[in-house]
Parts: C-alpha cells; sequence; structure tokens
C-alpha cells in the first residue's frame, strides 16, 4: 500500500470521525429547540434533522467546503513539498477532533468551527510559516464569527417585533396567529431555498439564472406556506378557552411554524457544519487525486460531501437523542413564538454564510438570535454569562485547536518522511 | 456530555415564583376574615388556630421572597429591571407581614372589639383582603405581559386592574373614618389602654390596603418604561 492510499483511507476516517461528532454535539443545539419548545418530539427532531442535515450537507456544503480546504492556506510555498499540506489537514482534522471530545468530555460548550480554523492556521503557522496563512480571509473569517450572532440577534429582533405587533399584541392573538403563521411560513421556504440557489447547484447539475432562482424560490415558499396552512387550520380554539389560557393555543400554532424553522435550522447547521469535517477530506482528496500535485483547480468530489453527511446522520442516530433531550430540557423558556423566530434568523445567517463560503458557528448564531428576542423583551429572564463564555471559547478554542495540531502535523511529518 | 451555550443562556424565569409568591400572600391575609370572626365571637381558641395559621403562611411566604431572590443574580438580563422586580417582591412580602403583624397584636392582647365597631371591623378587614385580592389580580397578569412581550392590551388591561385596585383602597378609607369615629364617641368609657390598641389595629388593618395598593403601584412602576 502506497502512502498516499494511507492518507486517502486516514483522511476517509478523520472526517467521518469528526463529522460523526458534529451528529452527535452539534445537531443537538439546532434541533433542540424545536424539541425544548414541544414543537417536535424527539424522534420526529432526528428524523427531520437527520434528513436536512443531509440535504444542507449535499446541496449547500460545498461552499464553505471549498473555503476549509483551500480558502485558508496559501498553497504557494508547498509546491515543493506538498505532502505537508496533506499532514497538516489530517492534523487539523485530529486536532480538532481531539479537542471536541476533551471539552465535550469536561462538558465545555465548544464551537467545531472554531476548533478547526485554530487547527489549520495553527499548522500552517508553525509547519509552513506565516505567509501561507491567508490573513485576509482569515480575518475575514474572524469578523464573520462577530457578525453573524449580531446579523441573526437583529433579524430576530425584527421577527419577534414583527409577531407583537401582527399577533401577541392584538385583540385576537389567535385568529391572528392562523392568518399569519402560514406568511411566516412562506419565509421560511422562500429564504432558504432562495438562497441555496443562488450559490447554483452546479455539482448537481442544476444551473440556474437570478430569475429562475426567484421563481423557484417563490414556488418553494408556496408550497411549504400551503402545507402549513393546512396544519394550522386543524388547530381549533375550545369554548372554554379563557383570557388566560387562549395563548397556549396561539403557542400551538407557532409550533407548526416551528417545524419548518427546524427544518431551516438542521438544513442550514448541514451546508454550514459538514465542511469543519469534510473541507480537510476535500484537500487530501485533491492532492491525491491529482498524483501529488497542488491542483488548485480540482472540483470537489460529491462523495466527500455524501461521506461527510452520512457521518452526521450516522452520530445524530447513534448519540443525538440524548444530547437533544438535555439541551431540549433546558430550553423550555423558548416557546414557539419565540423559537420560530431565533431559529428563522439563524438559520437565514447561517445558509447566508454558507452561500459565501464563510464557516460560522450555528450555536453562536442562534444564542445571538435568542438574545436578539430578549432585547424585544420576549424571554423572561436570560443569563448573560452565556456571552462572556463565548468571548471564552474563542479566547481558549482557537489557540487550543492550534496547538494540537501543531504536535499532531510534526507527529505525522515524523512518521511518513 | 456535551456543554451547551443554549442550555446556559436561559435563566429562570421569575414570573410563576413572582405569581407563587403572591398567591401565598393572599392566602396568609385572607385568614384575617376567620380571625376577625374569631375576635368578633370572642372565641379565643380559633383566634390562635387563625393566627398560627396566619404565621406559618407568612413564613412560607418569606421563604418564597428568599428563594426568588437567590434565583435572580445580576448578570440577568429581563424584559423589566431587576431593581423594580424585586421592589414588587418586596412589597407583597411587606403585605403578608401586615396581616401577620394584626393577628399577632389582637392574639396577644386577648382583644375584644367593643359592640359599636365589631361589624364596621369585620367589613373593613374583608374590604382591606379585597384590595389584596386585587393586587395578586394584577400579578396573575405578570404571565400574559410576558407572553405578549409587554403588549399595550395587557398594559391597559393592568391598569385598569389598578385603578380598581385604587377605587377599593379609597373605599377602606372611608370605612376606617366611619370607624374611628364610632370608636372615638365611646372611647371615655372604655379602657384607655385598650383604646390605644383599638386605634392602633384600625391604623395597621388599614394599612394592609395601602400596602396592597403599593404592590399595584410598584407593578405600574415597572411597567412604565
Amino acid at each position: 500500500m502506497d502512502h498516499f492510499t494511507i492518507y486517502l483511507i486516514l483522511a476517509g476516517v478523520f472526517g467521518l470521525f469528526m463529522a460523526w461528532g458534529i451528529g452527535a454535539n452539534d445537531v443537538a443545539n439546532a434541533m433542540a429547540t424545536s424539541v425544548g419548545s414541544k414543537a417536535l418530539t424527539i424522534k420526529q427532531a432526528i428524523i427531520v434533522a437527520a434528513i436536512f442535515e443531509f440535504a444542507g450537507a449535499f446541496l449547500a456544503g460545498g461552499q464553505v467546503t471549498k473555503t476549509i480546504r483551500k480558502g485558508i492556506i496559501d498553497p504557494a510555498p508547498l509546491t515543493e513539498n506538498p505532502d505537508f499540506l496533506i499532514f497538516g489537514m489530517l492534523a487539523s482534522l485530529l486536532a480538532a477532533g481531539t479537542w471536541l471530545l476533551i471539552a465535550s468530555n469536561k462538558g465545555w460548550p465548544v464551537s467545531t468551527t472554531h476548533s478547526i480554523v485554530g487547527a489549520i492556521v495553527g499548522f500552517a503557522i508553525v509547519g509552513i510559516g506565516m505567509e501561507a496563512v491567508q490573513w485576509g480571509k482569515v480575518g475575514s473569517i474572524a469578523a464573520s464569527w462577530v457578525v453573524s450572532p449580531v446579523l441573526s440577534g437583529f433579524v430576530a429582533f425584527m421577527l419577534f417585533m414583527s409577531v407583537q405587533k401582527l399577533v401577541l399584541n392584538t385583540d385576537d392573538p389567535f385568529a391572528n396567529a392562523k392568518r399569519f403563521v402560514p406568511g411566516y411560513i412562506f419565509l421560511v421556504g422562500f429564504l432558504i431555498s432562495l438562497v441555496t440557489l443562488f450559490k447554483g447547484l452546479k455539482h448537481i447539475g442544476l444551473e440556474l439564472t437570478l430569475d429562475q432562482s426567484y421563481m423557484i424560490a417563490f414556488v418553494i415558499g408556496i408550497g411549504t406556506a400551503l402545507i402549513g396552512a393546512f396544519f394550522v387550520r386543524r388547530i381549533t380554539l375550545p369554548d372554554d378557552a379563557n383570557r388566560h389560557t387562549r395563548f397556549i393555543y396561539v403557542e400551538r400554532v407557532f409550533g407548526v411554524l416551528m417545524i419548518f424553522t427546524a427544518c431551516a435550522m438542521a438544513f442550514a447547521h448541514g451546508s454550514n457544519d459538514v465542511a469543519n469535517a469534510v473541507g480537510p477530506v476535500a484537500a487530501v482528496v485533491g492532492i491525491v487525486g491529482s498524483g501529488g500535485e497542488l491542483a488548485q483547480k480540482s472540483a470537489l468530489p460529491t462523495w466527500v460531501l455524501l461521506l461527510g453527511g452520512g457521518g452526521i446522520v450516522a452520530g445524530l442516530a447513534m448519540y443525538g437523542r440524548r444530547v437533544i433531550a438535555t439541551v431540549g430540557r433546558h430550553i423550555t423558556e423558548l416557546t414557539p413564538s419565540r423559537g420560530f423566530a431565533a431559529e428563522l434568523a439563524a438559520a437565514t445567517t447561517v445558509v447566508i454564510a454558507s452561500g459565501t463560503g464563510i464557516p460560522i458557528s450555528t450555536t453562536h448564531t442562534l444564542v445571538g438570535a435568542v438574545l436578539g428576542v430578549g432585547i424585544a423583551r420576549g424571554i423572561s429572564a436570560l443569563d448573560l454569562t452565556v456571552v462572556r463564555n463565548i468571548f471564552m471559547s474563542w479566547i481558549i478554542t482557537l489557540p487550543a485547536g492550534a496547538i494540537l495540531s501543531i504536535l499532531f502535523f510534526f507527529m505525522l511529518k515524523g512518521m511518513f518522511t | 456530555m456535551s456543554g451547551s451555550y443554549l442550555t446556559g443562556i436561559f435563566g429562570n424565569s421569575p414570573v410563576k415564583p413572582m405569581q407563587q409568591h403572591m398567591d401565598k400572600v393572599f392566602a396568609c391575609v385572607s385568614e384575617l376574615i376567620p380571625f376577625a370572626e374569631a375576635v368578633l365571637a370572642n372565641d379565643l381558641a380559633a383566634m390562635s388556630a387563625a393566627q398560627e395559621k396566619i404565621a406559618t403562611l407568612e413564613n412560607e411566604a418569606d421563604d418564597l421572597k428568599k428563594e426568588l431572590r437567590l434565583h435572580l443574580p445580576n448578570r440577568l438580563f429581563m424584559p423589566v429591571p431587576r431593581r423594580d422586580l424585586l421592589e414588587v417582591l418586596t412589597m407583597q412580602d411587606y403585605v403578608a407581614n401586615q396581616a401577620k403583624d394584626i393577628a399577632g397584636l389582637m392574639l396577644g392582647r386577648e382583644m375584644k372589639l367593643p359592640e359599636v365597631i365589631a361589624n364596621d371591623y369585620l367589613q373593613f378587614v374583608t374590604r382591606c383582603v379585597d384590595a389584596c385580592a386585587q393586587a395578586r389580580r394584577a400579578i396573575n397578569e405578570l404571565d400574559e405581559l410576558f407572553e405578549t412581550g409587554f403588549g399595550n392590551n395587557e398594559i391597559e388591561l393592568i391598569d385598569d386592574m389598578l385603578k380598581e385596585l385604587d377605587a377599593i383602597e379609597r373605599e377602606t378609607d372611608d370605612i376606617q373614618v366611619k370607624i374611628r369615629s364610632a370608636l372615638f364617641g365611646v372611647e371615655k368609657d372604655l379602657p384607655p389602654v385598650d383604646v390605644m390598641f383599638y386605634y392602633r389595629v384600625i391604623d395597621w388593618t388599614g394599612d394592609l390596603a395601602d400596602r396592597a395598593q403599593r404592590v399595584g403601584s410598584r407593578l405600574q412602576l415597572m411597567l412604565a418604561r
């Protein structure tokens, strides 16, 4: 067996492991919101997540994968020994996977995205040199880590304000919920499919013009709204509902909406986070595929995305139930009228980032969205230590991923050369 | 087990505990009616039993108050200022304290009310308890208020409730004036020390409605932005 085959196998195994970890842990945050608000049972959440995570990874995961694969490192200094890039990418996967394992055991919340970006930047600086890092790109990724929670917070704020205006603060919130929820469902289908279509689905042989994208997104939006309207119509207000109990039924209407935002959230998560696992794999595959050359033009093999999507679903199926249950138990405060605003805002932000090829943290984006709902006076108590913890995670996870990947890089280099 | 930012971001909602505390306070205050009836019937055993109930309920309210305070650390971000919420809680607690003081004083002195004020006093207590019930009704709207994200409809509704509370409080003032003048008419024929304490009990009972009203005005301050 030659080295290249070993590299390929290692990359496949590490990538699968990483995707498995993402499925087991990360997906929970995307789905728990819906479970916590009782819009979905855990079983339903897992099915929804499996389908839409996979769809997101496969249909819209290409851009971020490209960034992880060749956007962070400038391969020019590597033409002499492309092996280094292989070691580096393998080391990054190992480092991020190890770090996630350690952190999970300790119960620290960590971000997969930050681990892998930290790892890649780390090995590039030490293993190759400062000039190997495309600092401009890394800078814009880092900036997006601040921008994305803020943006999704703002969107969630606006969404929840609109819910207050149109539904909650009206004389007949139940009737208005039934009237407006299908509209929100339209928004979910329209926005998510539009952003996905914008970036094209060339890898599955679908090329669309701008107008066609709008048309299709519109049709998908109408379609989802119709399905939603069907379920919304079946919810009725019992005659004995009084002022105090009617909000239970209002929330039930929003619960229908939350099923759709949960799908969107899973899709968004798959589209962004799959890259954390398959980006490095794609880089290795690219070099091996071109016989050891650094072929910048090589396309992303579809099977790599499939591998990532499959890994996520496997992790979710094996381990996700418990994590979703635990996280879901803690967030019952997020009733469907709030949860959908948070989820839709986060999903839209994440999908936009996916389309632009920027790896961001889905969880941080969701936290930003929850804070946005809170600022709109939607949540009775938010614990702001979380914001500090997010800053801490930036400060700790990036160097941790970097240091580990440097260690692994030199280990691999020593073993294979 | 992975930690998650999402599990950490939600603080304990203060709404239900606030309402539970007010329920407890109201339960405590309403015991004043059987207590006053026992006073009127000169039934010392019944007085003592009712007083004990009041003291127990007041203690329980105290515990709820302490627990809620512990669950409202500084780092919480809430739709209403934390300080205002704690003010409302303190006001709620004062109502229960007052009930306990009244019962304690009357039982301690084994008080027998003079004929001329006895029935009016019972009505007086009942109306003061009504004032507390009205304050509780307003506090009961808190969950709708948070659910609607502080909608104007809800705030107006609470305003109306508080207007009603003000009306009840004014009514108790009128009853208080009436009782005092009745007592004034007969005070020369009564033991002076007893009379002193009659006046005090009347004052304190009136304060009950005042304090209920203050729960309302604190609530209003909390909602004003």
